[in-house]
Order: structure tokens, then sequence, then C-alpha cells
């Protein structure tokens, strides 16, 4: 994929004006996690209500692929039914980014919003919920991310 | 396509590599030397040659072919002793690289030597390296790690090291003679004087130096100096720890096994001479050898002369690079005072999304926080782009880079 073809306008708008940008008073759900290799850094907190992402924000540090992808994420599951957040995949992202044929570098940037929020759903789910199974499913689904 | 130094036509044609298209039909552009550099035909081919011709284990058979290792693998040492001028062969050891260096004297040193309360100086501008082995022995030994701080022109704040050293509680102080970030040169003489005046102990990250500057122990003074082959066109996996006579036999070894030993009894086990009760273990044979064929490259060159080339590129490049608007150069205006090392920001491009832009056009540039993180905290980025050079890159390629890099400000309506 050519850089003109990912850094479109639609992209470079999601860097400098990230939508559901900052953070949730006492959150159901906090997670952060960083990308070693670059030191890309990302914390998403969720409220769940009525089995509904009730609100969601994002803040972190790093290229417009990764920020991007994490705005466009928190855009893609605000209202939505917790179950369908569940099922969320890498193809959902990479769709919703309109960014395919990453090459294996970048892509572990436009999925760090998702391996932070399927890392959030797992403790929320058996912290909170006590859903080992629910949560053992989201780790299996969610193993290949990286 | 040549500074006024060397024949670059000549030293490029060494270097197979430099002839290939990336992204299908763009000439390689490779600034990434501060990573490591490109291998001459002359290395690869002295690594093959004894793959070929007299491959055998060292120092313990009889027979021809281990002798001949043997004698290629100890050449390389003597060469090494020449090549940063010391005087004893035996005080050079081969280890995997500079982090093998820095973490065998952390470990075989330090934990004879640090205790509780003692300090331990490192500086803001080290590389990953030279920060965690000296986190980990602090953490034992209840000891403290303090920092020389890096000034606004990216120059170390050697106030800071005399407050440190006045306490009396320092035992050693680690630096790196080349900042991999910055590209500043540390006034390490300085630096050494300072300590010997109160006894301490000092360790030199020559990792990136040595490659690039002419560096002379003997005048340096220091206690033990690092650095890795791969960085100077010489092959992956081998590195020299260098360190005082006095010391190495005082310091217990790091890895025990075969060929550090003198006499193995079922309880007790007496050591090797020097420099093999640190060499425990096959070492890298072949790579030790291909090391020699990268320091005749060199030496063919001369060192001035290629501080000279990577002066002049620099040069050129800074002054194309600050006329950018929009860009942000880290370290030493003066180019006296700094190698071939550039880092930079452009806008609010962040280092990622323009390294993948450039490398469309061929270029190899490196781009994140370049392990020197607790630099990055202190610049107050997250991350830098960096093109480094090496003796084969020319002007012409840093027009290619400049081009490129307003091509990048294009795509993102800067
Ligand atoms: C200043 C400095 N120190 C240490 C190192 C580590 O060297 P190596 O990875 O060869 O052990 C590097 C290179 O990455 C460096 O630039």
């Amino acid at each position: 994929m050519s850089s003109a073809d990912i850094y479109r306008e639609i992209i470079l708008d999601y860097y400098r004006n990230p939508r559901n940008y900052g953070k949730i008073q006492d959150p159901d759900i906090a997670q952060r996690d960083s990308n070693p290799l670059c030191g890309d850094e990302l914390e998403m907190h969720l409220n769940i209500k009525d089995d509904k992402v009730a609100d969601v924000k994002f803040t972190g540090k790093g290229c417009a692929i990764s920020q991007a992808s994490a705005s466009m994420l928190t855009e893609l599951i605000l209202g939505k039914d917790f179950e369908y957040v569940k099922k969320l995949t890498k193809e959902d992202i990479l769709d919703n980014l309109g960014l395919h044929d990453l090459g294996p570098a970048r892509i572990k940037c436009a999925l760090l919003s998702l391996k932070v929020l399927k890392s959030g759903l797992y403790s929320y789910l058996v912290d909170k919920l006590h859903d080992t199974a629910s949560a053992d499913k989201i780790k299996e689904e969610s193993s290949g991310l990286y | 396509m040549q500074t006024s130094f060397i024949n670059i036509e000549n030293i490029r044609n060494d270097f197979p590599i430099l002839k290939r298209m990336v992204h299908k039909n763009k000439p390689l552009v490779y600034f990434d030397n501060a990573a490591t550099t490109q291998k001459p035909i002359q290395v690869i081919e002295a690594i093959s040659n004894y793959y070929l011709n007299y491959n055998s284990n060292i120092h313990r058979a009889v027979h021809e072919l281990a002798e001949e290792a043997t004698l290629a693998y100890e050449a390389t040492r003597d060469k090494i002793a020449k090549f940063i001028n010391v005087k004893n062969r035996e005080e050079i050891i081969f280890v995997r690289g500079t982090t093998e260096a820095i973490n065998l004297v952390a470990y075989a040193w330090g934990r004879q030597n640090i205790n509780k309360d003692d300090i331990i100086v490192t500086t803001e501008y080290e590389h990953h390296s030279n920060i965690v082995p000296w986190q980990l022995l602090a953490k034992e030994k209840g000891a403290k790690l303090e920092y020389i701080g890096v000034d606004d022109n990216g120059e170390l704040i050697l106030d800071h090291l005399d407050a440190y050293l006045k306490t009396g509680k320092v035992k050693i102080v680690a630096f790196s003679q080349m900042s991999n970030v910055l590209g500043t040169i540390t006034n390490s003489e300085e630096i050494v004087k300072r300590c010997k005046a109160y006894g301490v102990r000092v360790l030199i990250d020559g990792a990136q130096s040595v490659p690039h500057l002419k560096v002379d122990l003997q005048k340096l003074d220091c206690d033990f100096f690092a650095f890795s082959a791969h960085k100077m066109l010489g092959p992956t996996g081998v590195g020299v720890l260098w360190a005082k006579k006095e010391l190495l036999q005082e310091m217990v070894p790091f890895n025990g096994g075969g060929d550090m030993i003198r006499e193995v009894h079922k309880y007790e086990t007496t050591w090797n001479d020097l420099p093999y009760k640190f060499e425990a273990g096959t070492p890298n044979i072949a790579d030790v050898i291909g090391f020699a064929a990268a320091l005749d490259y060199l030496n063919n060159i001369g060192m001035d002369k290629v501080r000279e080339h990577e002066m002049e590129l620099t040069k050129y490049a800074l002054d194309k690079l600050s006329q950018i608007k929009g860009i942000v150069l880290y370290g030493p205006k003066d180019v006296a005072k700094r190698g071939g090392v550039i880092s930079f920001n452009l806008g609010d491009i962040h280092p990622h999304d323009l390294a993948t832009i450039i490398d469309e056009d061929g270029i190899a540039i490196r781009s994140g926080h370049h392990c020197a993180q607790v630099l990055m905290e202190r610049l107050d980025v997250s991350a830098t782009s960096r093109a480094s050079f090496y003796i084969y890159n020319t002007k012409e390629e840093v027009d290619v880079f400049i081009r490129s890099l307003n091509r990048a400000k294009e795509l993102f309506k800067l």
C-alpha cells in the first residue's frame, strides 16, 4: 500500500483532531499498552451500561496510523452492544480504517487499539463479570493480533 | 559523487548490497548506519573462505585446519590491539557485542566492587545497554544510579559529574564516547581525568565512536572499553571488551565452561590465563575472522579520512536540513563536536510515518526511541527520526533524502 493511500485526508484528520480523546472518571474498563518496538502508547477507558458501550475515550502518543485507528475505533463502538464489541476482529478494524496490505511493522500500529480494547474486555469479564469462559474466548481470538 | 577525502566510487563497488534496488526500482539509500553498517565483499569473502577452506574449532586440536583457524582468530586480536592502540593483546576479550561487554563488566567487576549506598554514574544520552545492566546491579546491591544531564546543545553537563564525585561514593562512571541519537562526541578525556582524581573507574561505550573516529585507548586511559564489529563493516555477533589487565585478573569469570579453565576437578577449577578466562565455549570463530577484514578495510582508508568524509557529509546534510521549514534538529550544531548521526522531527509527522514514506523512495532511516528512552524523556519527545552516515554515503544521496522529506511534508499537507 503506497503512503499516498495510507495518509489520506481522513487518517490525517483523525490524527490531528482525534475524536473521543481524553479520560473517563472511574471507568468500568481502563486498559493501557505500548508497543515495545516503537514506543507507541495507548490507554482506553470504557463505561458499560445496560450491555452497551455508554462511553469510551482514549489517550495516547504515536504515529498517525495508531492514533487514527484508536480514535476511529472509539467511534465504531460507542453506543454499540457489548456482544458486538466482544466479536470485533482485526479485519473489522482494517476495513474501518480503509487500510489493507500494511507491512508487518505498520500493521501493529493499526491494531494496537484493538489489542488494548481486547485486553480491557478480558480483565472486565474476569474481574467484574466473573465470566472466565467469554474472557478465555477473547484471549484465544486475539492471540494472533500481534 | 565524492567528498574531497575518499574515492567513494571505488568504495561503493566493494559493497554488493548497495547495487540492489528496493521497492522495485529505487536505488537503496542506506542511512541506518548507527544501527548496523553494510559489509564489504572482503568481509563476506573472509567469512566464507573460513567455512570453505579451514573450518575447525580453535585452540585445542593439533591438526592443520585447527592451527590455521587459531592463527586467523588470534590475528584479529592483534589487529584490534593496534586499531585502538592498546599495549597488551590479552586485554582484548571477544564477546557478542557492546551489550554483552557492558553486562560482563557489571556482572564480573560490579558484583565484587559495588556495595550498598555506592553510586554508579551514567548519562542521559546512553543506549539502554549502558543503563539497564547498571540498574540491575544497583538494585541487587542497594546502590544508587545517577545521571549526568544533557544540555540544550546536546552535550553532557560535567558539573553534574563533579557533584557526584564530591560525595566520595562513586565507584564507576559509564558513558558513551558518541551518542547514538544526538551524535555528540563526548569530552571523554576530560571525564576520565576528573574521575582519576577521585580514583573512580571509567567504562566507555565505544559502539558509535570506534567505527567513525580514531580511538587511542592509551591516551584515553579509561578502565573498560566496549564496541561492536557490526557497526564498523564487520559481522554481527562479535564485539570487544577491553579492560586493564589488573582488573581482568581480579575479576571473576562471566561464563563457566570450556576454554576458560586451566584445570577442572570435581569441586574446584582454576582459571585459564587472560583473555581466555573470559572466553568460555566455542567462540564466534568465523565472524571474528571476518572482523579482521573489516579492520583492514578501515585501515586502508584511514580513520582520519573516514572522519573527514563524514564531517563534510554531515555539514552538507545539516545545511540542507536546516532550510526545511518545520524541522527540529537535535544535537550540537558544530560538526566538530558531532559524528554523522542526525536526529530530527519534521512538523507533526510522527517518525514512523516519516520513515514509512521515505522508505518508498528507497531511503532507509531509523525512527523511534533508538534504545534511548531516557534521552527521549529529556528531549520531551516520544521518538525521533535518525539518519546516520558511513564511508559509502554521498551528497547525492543526501539530496534524494531531502527531496523525499519534502514529499512527506506535502503528503502531510505541511
Ligand atoms: C551507543 C551504543 N551502545 C551500545 C549499543 C549496543 O550495541 P550491540 O547491539 O551491538 O550490543 C549500540 C547499538 O545499538 C549503541 O549505539
